[in-house]
């Protein structure tokens, strides 16, 4: 049992809760939580990835790979967000 | 000497967030949960934090944990006081709408 | 077994996996949002346990902060558009719709098929081999700085990271699309208190940006960290209502928007004029160049995140303006 192990197996878990929440889930809200959690997921599996022992120094281009993941990641949620508030107006608007 | 004085201000302040998480699972509305939250945590950060700087190896990790005290504790103050009074304003709608109340 | 760590690994392990499933099992938004923003610091700090400090960094700032702000702000537009803010409405917002059971089973299979595939893959890799990282110390002296995660970032994949600030501008160009003409919930009034803490706090808040950009050449921290923390000074402007966007400061903001993007490819056409490889920057001259791009694409970052937050356009009359030039 080493950190890379158990983040590992922790990583996949968490993008398999989000994959299954991204079918499953019929709130549009939730679906992009569920999206998040398999970016963050995968963010795992790379940093796990980059790790080497305790003493030795990670490799710094998982990391990189996994910060420009974030960056883009939030641009994705911001425009699929603003897609919702979209919708939900057009939405309320129609029941009136 | 001092790492067994720091480990105990930190031991003891883990005991407050401890004592503050019961509370929070155990209280009945949220003003009591806010109560015990605001109490035992401020409490037990401020026991870590002393307990962190007594082991800082320079000046200048002490002041940033300092720094970091000051403006979590600030942080939690204003939070805890955003919650209380949003839950002040949701009990007031509440109050002048008598089906809902019924219905929880 | 006899590392003291392995117990806290396991445990935070575990609040991790159980975080990720009450997010999406628990009925009421908000507590989802909630537990989604705790989720993500609890991942970022067990990435700091796996020695990454500047993805725990950039996750907690932007994964999270950032992120979970935009997730209240839309909650809060839902909830004023359905009629039910400022009551504590623990429905979800969307009813739910009764699903076939073939499509169920084939959902679970596809799920249960990729997720062993990918066990199966990661227990099989091999672990800990040489990955890049002796390149990239070989390639140090040569960078300009010395963090090696800011030499990837600006340096040996600059490509990645303009194409990253791109995303961040389409970003901003398609929410204001998206938004155009769109009402906007009121803001809710957050009183003295918050005030304060605001007036407090910016200071502050500018501060530790900046420093993050600053000590990141040598040191975890850099751009993206630095331009988080000072999209929060933003966000904090916007909520206390000490700055409202108003149309005229559209020009101002849309340079912001493109300052970082336009510098960094500036600098790579200069550098590509001189004969060399676009970023393939002077030896004497890397370190300026990198702080350069770093200075601006975090004012660019900042701005667009904050104006992502916001959202709308600042038009004068929303409704009328389908005509304008945007």
């Amino acid at each position: 049992m080493t950190p890379d192990l158990i983040y590992g197996l922790t990583g996949i878990a968490v993008f398999a809760i989000g994959l299954v929440g991204a079918l499953c889930a019929q709130d549009r809200l939730r679906r992009v939580l569920a999206l998040k959690l398999c970016s963050v997921g995968a963010g795992f599996l790379l940093v796990v990835g980059a790790w080497r022992t305790p003493s030795a120094a990670p490799d710094p281009v998982p990391h990189a790979l996994v910060i420009t993941g974030i960056v883009v990641m939030v641009s994705a949620t911001a425009v699929a967000l603003a897609l919702i508030r979209r919708l939900k107006s057009l939405e309320a608007e129609d029941d009136d | 000497m001092l790492e067994i004085i720091a480990t105990a201000f930190i031991a003891t302040g883990a005991v407050f967030f401890i004592a503050g998480t019961v509370g929070l699972l155990r209280f009945p509305d949220i003003y009591c949960r806010l109560h015990a939250l605001t109490k035992a945590d401020g409490l037990g950060l401020a026991l870590i934090a002393l307990g962190l700087a007594l082991m800082a190896n320079s000046f200048g990790e002490v002041f940033r944990i300092l720094l970091i005290w000051f403006f979590v504790a600030v942080a939690s103050a204003t939070g805890s006081h955003l919650i209380a009074s949003h839950a002040r304003l949701v009990d007031r709608v509440h109050e002048n709408d008598p089906d809902r109340e019924r219905q929880t | 077994m006899s590392d003291p760590f392995l117990l806290f690994d396991l445990l935070l392990a575990g609040a991790v996996i159980a975080l990720a499933i009450a997010t999406l099992t628990v009925r009421d938004l908000f507590a989802a949002i909630i537990l989604f923003v705790i989720f993500g610091l609890l991942s970022a700090l067990a990435w700091v346990r796996l020695s990454a400090p500047d993805v725990a960094l950039a996750e907690a700032a932007i994964g999270t902060g950032v992120t979970g702000a935009l997730l209240l702000k839309t909650l809060h537009h839902l909830r004023y558009v359905t009629g039910s803010l400022g009551t504590n409405a623990v429905e979800s917002l969307s009813p739910v719709q009764p699903v076939p059971a073939g499509v169920s089973w084939a959902n679970a299979a596809f799920c249960g098929l990729i997720t062993l595939g990918l066990a199966t893959a990661f227990l099989g890799a091999p672990h800990a081999g040489p990955g890049l990282e002796g390149l990239v110390a070989e390639a140090m002296p040569a960078s300009g700085v010395s963090h090696p995660v800011t030499g990837v970032l600006l340096n040996f994949r600059a490509y990645d990271t303009l194409m990253e600030v791109v995303v961040l501008l389409a970003a901003v160009i398609a929410v204001w699309q998206i938004e155009r003409g769109l009402s906007d919930a009121p803001a809710p009034a957050l009183g003295e208190v918050w005030e304060g803490f605001a007036r407090l706090t910016l200071p502050a808040i500018i501060v530790v940006g900046t420093y993050l950009l600053w000590k990141g050449s040598e040191a975890p921290g850099g751009a993206f960290q630095g331009g988080a923390v000072l999209a929060a000074v933003g966000l904090m402007l916007l909520l206390s209502r000490l700055y409202v966007p108003r149309p005229a400061h559209r020009a101002v903001a849309r340079w912001a928007f493109v300052l970082g993007t336009g510098v960094f490819a500036g600098v790579a056409l200069l550098v590509a004029s001189g004969g060399r490889v676009a970023f393939e920057y002077p030896l004497e001259h890397a370190k300026t160049l990198i702080l350069l791009i770093e200075g601006l694409v975090t004012i660019s970052i900042a701005v667009t995140l904050a104006a992502l937050f916001h959202g709308r356009e600042p038009v004068a009359v929303p409704a009328e303006r389908g005509d304008n030039d945007a």
